[in-house]
């Protein structure tokens, strides 16, 4: 209906984003009325979202005519922002930020690396940074998944935790559990998508191949190719934030330091 | 009750204290805790009696002093090790999921050990317990699984039992069971005992010594009966 109004790119874009973003608060205001308050952090988000991808919009233009070297630094970038996004995710655990990048340069950066070296994916800017980016964006909500599911646990099972350590146990094994149910809880969603690939959705790669002219049997397997490596990088992220993680709420002397009111 | 023994101490704490964003937990304590003796720690809820007794296994860091095990300043001993010599027995069980065997194997499993089937009974039969073994712990009642929770301190073999207000969390009747269990297994292997409790008469009944704990600061240490009705 919007293409009856708008014959310029510039502000049917503009307004499919301002009825998305709509449709979004409705949401918001449903769940207001369950005493959910969700109103100025999906606003901010929204807003922040939209300038975010528009800039990043802009600076791809200039890096498609750039070297390849470039998208080095753009994923290098991604990444300390990804770590900054879901270190807010283990509130009071110390060195959050640090464990999160580190997490995610190892999971995506390695994941990248291994796979440019291999030839999956093209060297080419507008290869590289697309799918590196879904690497990284993949990698990060998987960090903050683990890291959010981590610390509800411990939260919820201090007694536990100190139990085992009243009984002569490392402060590792105390953990252990809540290390597992952390790591394989963050990868749901990536098995999901796996699992449901074509059938509950058609992701947006696929379409752009296909928009873009490709066989539709190689995007489809790119498709595929693209989730594999998704879940190579989250898995590896997780692995690592989570063993990271558990070292930092024990003291030295292997007391809990992560506990509620503290 | 059994009148306090002369034994040297086994535990000692030098001026311990602990101090969290300046509220005052434990402040200056000094007392010991001699071979064989129960020392009941008596006092109102927030007088820092279970916060002493968490500085005592090195659950939480003193912000001032130490403890001394058998003439060891505790911070020179691993706290995998002070904590299996040192064992605790929470308000709450804490039972872990399974069977009250895989229970009672938890602590001896840290350092790579198995303990024999006959070792388990004989542990299940000192709390009143025997064949209880293969219980999956979901079963227990709330005096059972304590009781298994002092079983499963005693396969750690500690110097000391530290009891953390063990009965309060009871009814009237299990309450009953857990006292005459402690009371049996200290009477019977002269275990040396702290116990936490804010019931006097448990502390009458159990300890040879008390230690009234007010704000934090000791307030009176001696025989029971004198310092109780004091």
């Amino acid at each position: 209906m919007l293409k009856y109004f708008s014959t310029n790119q510039l502000y049917l874009g503009l307004e499919q984003a301002l009825i998305a973003a709509m449709a979004a608060m409705l949401v918001v205001l449903l769940a207001r009325k369950r005493g959910i308050h969700l109103e100025s952090e999906t606003l901010i988000a929204m807003v922040r979202g939209l300038i975010q991808i528009v800039a990043v919009g802009s600076i791809l233009l200039l890096l498609l005519r750039g070297p390849r070297w470039t998208s080095g630094f753009l994923l290098a970038g991604m990444i300390v922002a990804a770590g900054a996004t879901s270190a807010r995710r283990a509130k009071g655990i110390p060195d959050a930020f640090r464990v999160s990048a580190c997490s995610i340069a190892f999971g995506a950066g390695s994941v990248i690396a291994l796979m440019t070296w291999l030839g999956v994916i093209d060297t080419a800017v507008t290869a590289l940074v697309p799918v590196g980016s879904m690497l990284i964006a993949n990698s990060m909500n998987t960090n903050g998944l683990a890291l959010n599911r981590f610390r509800a646990d411990v939260l919820a099972h201090v007694g536990e935790i100190e139990t085992a350590l009243a009984l002569g146990a490392e402060a590792k094994n105390s953990v252990s559990p809540y290390v597992q149910a952390a790591f394989e809880a963050s990868l749901i969603p990536a098995i999901d998508s796996l699992r449901s690939l074509g059938i509950v959705w058609i992701p947006g790669l696929m379409a752009g191949m296909l928009l873009s002219g490709a066989r539709p049997v190689y995007a489809a397997i790119y498709q595929f190719v693209v989730l594999a490596m998704i879940f190579a990088a989250s898995g590896l992220t997780s692995l690592v934030s989570t063993l990271l993680i558990r070292d930092r709420i024990f003291t030295a002397a292997q007391q809990l330091s992560l506990q509620p009111g503290r | 009750m059994t009148p306090p023994p002369t034994s040297d101490p086994i535990l000692r704490t030098e001026h311990l204290g602990r101090v969290v964003q300046e509220k005052v937990l434990v402040e200056d304590a000094t007392f010991e805790v001699r071979t064989g003796e129960v020392l009941a720690i008596v006092g109102p809820s927030g007088s820092g009696k279970s916060s002493l007794l968490r500085l005592l296994n090195r659950l939480d860091e003193p912000t001032s002093g130490t403890v001394y095990v058998e003439k060891t300043d505790y911070r020179q001993i691993a706290p995998t090790d002070l904590r299996r010599k040192l064992g605790m027995v929470n308000q709450r069980p804490y039972l872990f999921p399974g069977t009250v065997e895989q229970n009672l194997q938890f602590g001896p499993a840290q350092r790579g050990e198995s303990l024999a089937q006959n070792s388990i009974e004989q542990l299940l039969a000192r709390v009143g317990l025997k064949g209880y073994a293969g219980r999956n712990i979901a079963n227990l009642s709330g005096g059972e699984a304590q009781r298994v929770s002092v079983a499963r301190t005693l396969a750690n073999s500690p110097l000391v039992l530290l009891l953390d207000e063990p009965t309060s969390a009871l009814d009237e009747t299990s309450k009953l069971e857990v006292e005459s269990t402690i009371q049996k297994i200290v009477r019977d292997q002269e275990l040396t005992c702290v116990l936490v409790t804010h019931d006097t008469a448990q502390a009458a009944r159990l300890a040879g010594r008390a230690l009234i704990l007010e704000a934090g600061r000791i307030a009176r240490l001696g025989p029971t009966n004198e310092v109780l009705h004091a």
